[in-house]
């Protein structure tokens, strides 16, 4: 009912009239039929039909009839049909709907409800909060959770009517089945693609080299080794053990998204991908030892300009080679004879289910990745003088990994679906300890690429993005966003400056999401995020449905309005119906302040994209 | 001071384990402390400018036959540039740069890093050099950049190289010349101060979200970093890039055009502790109708530069700040009076001009001097790695240390051993 009531305050005098042209038909067939009787059979009910849309009309017009038609008339009635619209300026008639579609909450944060429940990824750290006395937060709502999940996911907020069908479904296991959903998307192709190409090291200019073709063909890779949901530990041996060309075996360029090309670099880079480690900390007889794994790696170009071979070579005839027994970062030795590729061996090594490093490092990376910090911290720097804040949680999900195959997003689905995940970020008990054992969801800003994909989206504009060399455009296609791009060297400013990694290194802190004096001068007053509200305040008509990428082909025009309702730009950017306090406040300041018109709804949107809110995830 | 890995990774140039250069040797007079450039893109005339050739024939000097002198004894510069000769006991003419380089791009990346292009690495231009010493990493705390850009930076081939998009210059964009300057990011444009005050109380009230988190380590950070970006919008450093504080007389002075301005905006920078301001100053590249331009164009250049130096003097300045006057490279001598240039000069990096002010540097003096027609250097030639490590040492880096690289460190100037020829740096003017 608020729903409706809402739509009509914003009908267009199109509609109006039609509504005339109508009832002037109906009027127009009941007199024919007051002269001749109805018929039998069939050709009732299409007689029929014009009296039923008489009937109907008149229903509405009475329900329309209890609106205030008047500007600036306010009814007495409740809250809900509080409703004010007015004529802007002298620009085309700007319809500022101040008013809520629901019954407004206290404080849209916390649950109403203390929807208790718990997972058996829960109990270790529920003991750990009964032994150090800290309360747990309460669960989060539901417009909260399809934000966050969204954002974690897919990394991209999700549109206006996603919200609201999410939040107003009634059925029990709605979060269960948006995780699924959510796991299945492109959306989370997309972004876990670029999460691994953060750590692969997949850029093509200096300092890895690796060349836009080459870029292009290892994302491809990866993204479809994400899409088939490929065994992790399949993965790891197909990267490591490869052998060929740089554009036609993509895997081989791991060994080449590296700054240096020795053993030992090599070395180091797999300790810090797949073992979490950094192996320049560790004894440098173990350092050594684990390089001679990778000595036997060589590079050769080919008459294809940037193409480049890497292969193991098994048939040298350097007299260097002999069968050697090599000693494998935990102590043991392994043999290594003349026909066998030592990285293999490394790799049997490395992915078996006892390995103390091969599961612990990816479920750990996967948890720092929803919750901003592993149970291991850094999740790159994983030894034994620092340790779990929580061993019982890390084994479980270890086992859990393991049995499950190596499934990553089974461990997704595992913790997204647990209670801890699900925690609001409004501390119980409020003190560090409390937030590094994940009593409440920790606050974190927006990733570089979600933030200004978001912006484009809530604002309907586009970012371009574009390569020195076009392979394979000069212009990346602007519909794709932000998360999509392949290579760490095609860049903007933006994305510099807040924080996307050079991937020069693979390290986790390579992501800077520490907010900044001078990302806030740029989101306040920069002529780039100027024009982008601009064009929301300007461009009803195409006030386009973001989100998902897959959302963004299906445009949705169900929530669409001839003009701009607070409702829609709440719900398009923070996720939530705002609350009367807010409401209140815009009255405020559309009626006193200097901004008129456009300028009152730019100015909204200003403030709901600064805000904290907005900028963080919660 | 001990910096902790993440503060080094975030220096974003994926640098291996060196030491940060917070901590660099720093040479013994440091007697500038902010550098205000001059670059004149596409390359001025050495002939037109402060290396005349009367004598040489209409064909070389066109109608600038009758260079005027200067107050000092036995310099003179082009006639067109009346008030510049009034300075020249501010200034010295190197009258023998050269580089050999007649592409623009290449000129202009081995003038403003000392290196020829084409190598391994891209180096790092001055400013960004200067930004690496003496910005935020050892510790300035202003929150105008260190390096500044008046108004569109030049792009790849000035900028910070393998440094990455730390040491970047910041471009103010808009025009000095209108009101308002429209400073990227500080100075928005149809925004009144009543608006921006008016929605900061807004962007206060709707803060739901804030308010039922008080005290949160996170929120006080955006706090924190939202307050400061305040202070450049609505405090007094917005005021900087306020123009019309000045006096309409000295903004005659220097001249209301988007020259004249940027020199009088990039004074009030350095005063304000930008450590180094470029002024890109377009339109140089006179291929055809030269003399058209340079009769529109050396007032323009003579009135700001010479109020510039006037008025870094008046207020004590020149002796802290080097002004540095110069392009990528010459123009040719000889004017192509045929189709299609009718009068035009073509690119010439065999011998060109530059100037240096303030910063220590003494001035009234000319280092070394062009064969009579200004073809080849006849004298003292001094190369771009000369002219650099001499700029360096005025402000107190020494051009041997290292720059942080991932492969191998590489020294800020050419060193002698990698092959790079060499006048030696500028003692005379010390």
């Amino acid at each position: 009912m608020n729903r409706i009531i809402c739509r009509k305050t914003t009908r267009s005098t199109m509609e109006t009239s039609g509504n005339n042209i109508l009832s002037i038909l109906m009027l127009a067939t009941w007199n024919h039929h007051r002269q001749r009787p109805l018929r039998n059979g069939a050709y009732f009910f299409l007689e029929a039909i014009p009296y039923l849309l008489l009937v109907a009309f008149l229903w509405t017009s009475v329900s329309h009839a209890a609106e205030p038609k008047k500007p600036g008339a306010v009814t007495g009635a409740t809250r809900k049909t509080k409703g004010r619209r007015w004529q802007a300026g002298r620009n085309s008639s700007v319809e500022l709907n101040v008013t809520s579609s629901v019954s407004a909450q206290p404080n849209p944060f916390t649950s109403s409800v203390d929807a208790a429940f718990h997972t058996f990824v829960d109990t270790p750290l529920l003991k750990q909060y009964i032994e150090l006395g800290i309360r747990p937060s309460r669960t989060c709502p539901d417009s909260v959770f399809v934000r966050r999940v969204f954002l974690d996911l897919t990394g991209s907020i999700p549109t206006a009517s996603q919200v609201r069908s999410f939040v107003e479904e009634r059925s029990s296991g709605k979060r269960t089945r948006l995780i699924d959903d959510l796991l299945e998307s492109d959306g989370f192709n997309d972004y876990f693609a670029m999460l691994w190409c953060d750590r692969l090291r997949v850029k093509s200019e200096f300092p890895i080299n690796l060349w836009p073709n080459a870029v292009q063909a290892y994302h491809r890779w990866i993204l479809t080794a994400v899409r088939d949901n490929k065994p992790y530990d399949q993965f790891v041996r197909e990267i490591l053990t490869s052998n060929g060309s740089n554009f036609r075996v993509p895997p081989v360029n791991f060994f080449r998204a590296v700054q240096n090309n020795d053993p030992e670099s090599l070395a180091q880079a797999t300790a810090l991908t797949f073992m979490g480690c950094r192996s320049d900390t560790w004894l440098s007889e173990t350092q050594t030892q684990m390089a001679e794994f990778f000595s036997d790696i060589r590079y050769q170009k080919t008459g294809e300009w940037k193409e480049e071979i890497v292969y193991v070579d098994l048939f040298s005839m350097s007299t260097d080679r002999r069968p050697k027994l090599l000693t494998l970062p935990d102590g043991t030795s392994e043999n290594v004879l003349l026909h066998m590729d030592a990285r293999s061996v490394f790799v049997d090594w490395l992915i078996h289910r006892d390995n103390p490093w091969f599961a612990r490092n990816a479920v750990n990376r996967i948890w720092h990745q929803l919750f901003g910090a592993g149970i291991i911290q850094e999740p790159d720097d994983i030894r034994s003088d620092n340790p779990p804040v929580n061993e019982e949680l890390l084994a479980l999900l270890e086992k859990e990994f393991v049995e499950s195959g190596y499934d990553l997003r089974h461990i997704y689905r595992v913790i997204l679906s647990s209670a801890t995940y699900q925690r609001s970020s409004i501390p119980e008990t409020d003190t560090p300890e409390a937030e590094g054992l994940f009593a409440h969801y920790p606050l974190r800003r927006l990733d570089a690429e979600t933030l200004i994909d978001a912006l484009c989206s809530i604002t309907g504009t586009t970012e371009q993005y574009w390569s020195m060399i076009p392979e394979p455009f000069s212009f990346m296609p602007v519909e794709n966003g932000s998360v999509t791009l392949a290579d760490g060297s095609i860049t903007s400013p933006f994305l510099e400056k807040f924080g996307r990694p050079p991937r020069d290194t693979g390290l986790a802190s390579e992501r800077n999401n520490e907010i900044s004096a001078s990302q806030m001068l740029h989101l306040l007053n920069s002529s780039h995020i100027r024009e982008k509200l601009e064009s929301l305040a300007f461009d009803t008509r195409s006030f386009r449905q973001g989100g998902p990428r897959e959302e963004r082909r299906r445009r949705d025009t169900t929530n669409r309005q001839s003009g701009h309702s607070v409702d829609d730009l709440y719900y398009g950017i923070l996720s939530r119906p705002p609350t009367d306090e807010e409401l209140a406040a815009i009255r405020d300041y559309s009626q006193s302040a200097e901004a008129k018109g456009q300028e009152v709804i730019i100015d909204i949107a200003w403030a709901l994209i600064n805000s904290p809110e907005f900028l963080y995830k919660h | 001071m001990p910096i902790t890995r993440r503060q080094f990774l975030q220096a974003g140039a994926g640098i291996a384990a060196l030491p940060l250069l917070a901590n660099a040797k720093v040479a013994p007079d440091a007697s500038a402390k902010a550098v205000i450039q001059l670059w004149i893109w596409g390359g001025p005339s050495h002939l037109d400018t402060f290396d005349p050739k009367p004598d040489a024939g209409y064909d070389y000097c066109g109608p600038y036959t009758k260079p005027i002198a200067t107050n000092v004894d036995g310099i003179r510069i082009c006639q067109a540039l009346p008030k510049l000769a009034e300075q020249a006991d501010k200034y010295s003419i190197i009258r023998s740069m050269t580089h050999g380089i007649n592409g623009h791009e290449g000129a202009s990346y081995c003038v403003q890093t000392g290196r020829m292009p084409g190598g391994r690495l891209v180096y790092p231009s001055v400013g960004s050099v200067v930004s690496l010493k003496h910005g935020y990493d050892a510790g300035y705390n202003g929150l105008i950049p260190p390096y500044v850009v008046l108004t569109k930076p030049q792009g790849r081939f000035s900028e910070a190289g393998f440094l990455g998009s730390r040491y970047k210059p910041f471009a103010t964009g808009g025009d000095p010349a209108q009101t308002p300057f429209a400073v990227e990011g500080i100075v928005a444009k149809g925004i009144s101060a009543r608006r921006q005050v008016e929605r900061r109380e807004l962007l206060k009230r709707l803060n739901l979200f804030g308010r039922s988190m008080p005290g949160n380590v996170h929120l006080e950070s955006y706090y924190e970093s939202k307050d400061k970006a305040y202070d450049l919008i609505l405090g007094d450093s917005a005021k900087l890039f306020d123009l019309s504080q000045e006096s309409e007389e000295l903004r005659e002075r220097y001249g209301k055009n988007t020259f004249g301005q940027a020199c009088l905006a990039a004074r009030r920078m350095v005063e304000a502790g930008v450590k180094y301001v470029t002024i890109n100053s377009m339109g140089w590249d006179t291929h055809k109708k030269h003399f058209e331009e340079m009769r529109r164009r050396l007032p323009m250049m003579d009135a700001g530069f010479s109020t510039l130096l006037d008025d870094l003097s008046d207020r004590g300045l020149l002796e802290s700040t080097l002004v540095w006057w110069g392009g990528e490279f010459g123009r040719t001598p000889k004017i192509s009076w045929g189709a299609p240039w009718n009068g035009g000069r073509g690119h010439h990096g065999a011998a060109f001009s530059m100037v240096l002010a303030g910063g220590g540097f003494k001035g009234g003096r000319v280092v070394g001097a062009t064969d009579a027609k200004g073809w080849e250097v006849a004298d003292r030639p001094v190369y771009p790695c000369d002219l650099l490590g001499s700029i360096y040492e005025r402000m107190g880096i020494d051009p041997e240390d290292m720059l942080p690289n991932a492969n191998d460190p590489v020294s800020i100037v050419p060193a002698k051993t990698d092959g790079y020829p060499s006048g030696g740096r500028l003692k005379e003017l010390i």
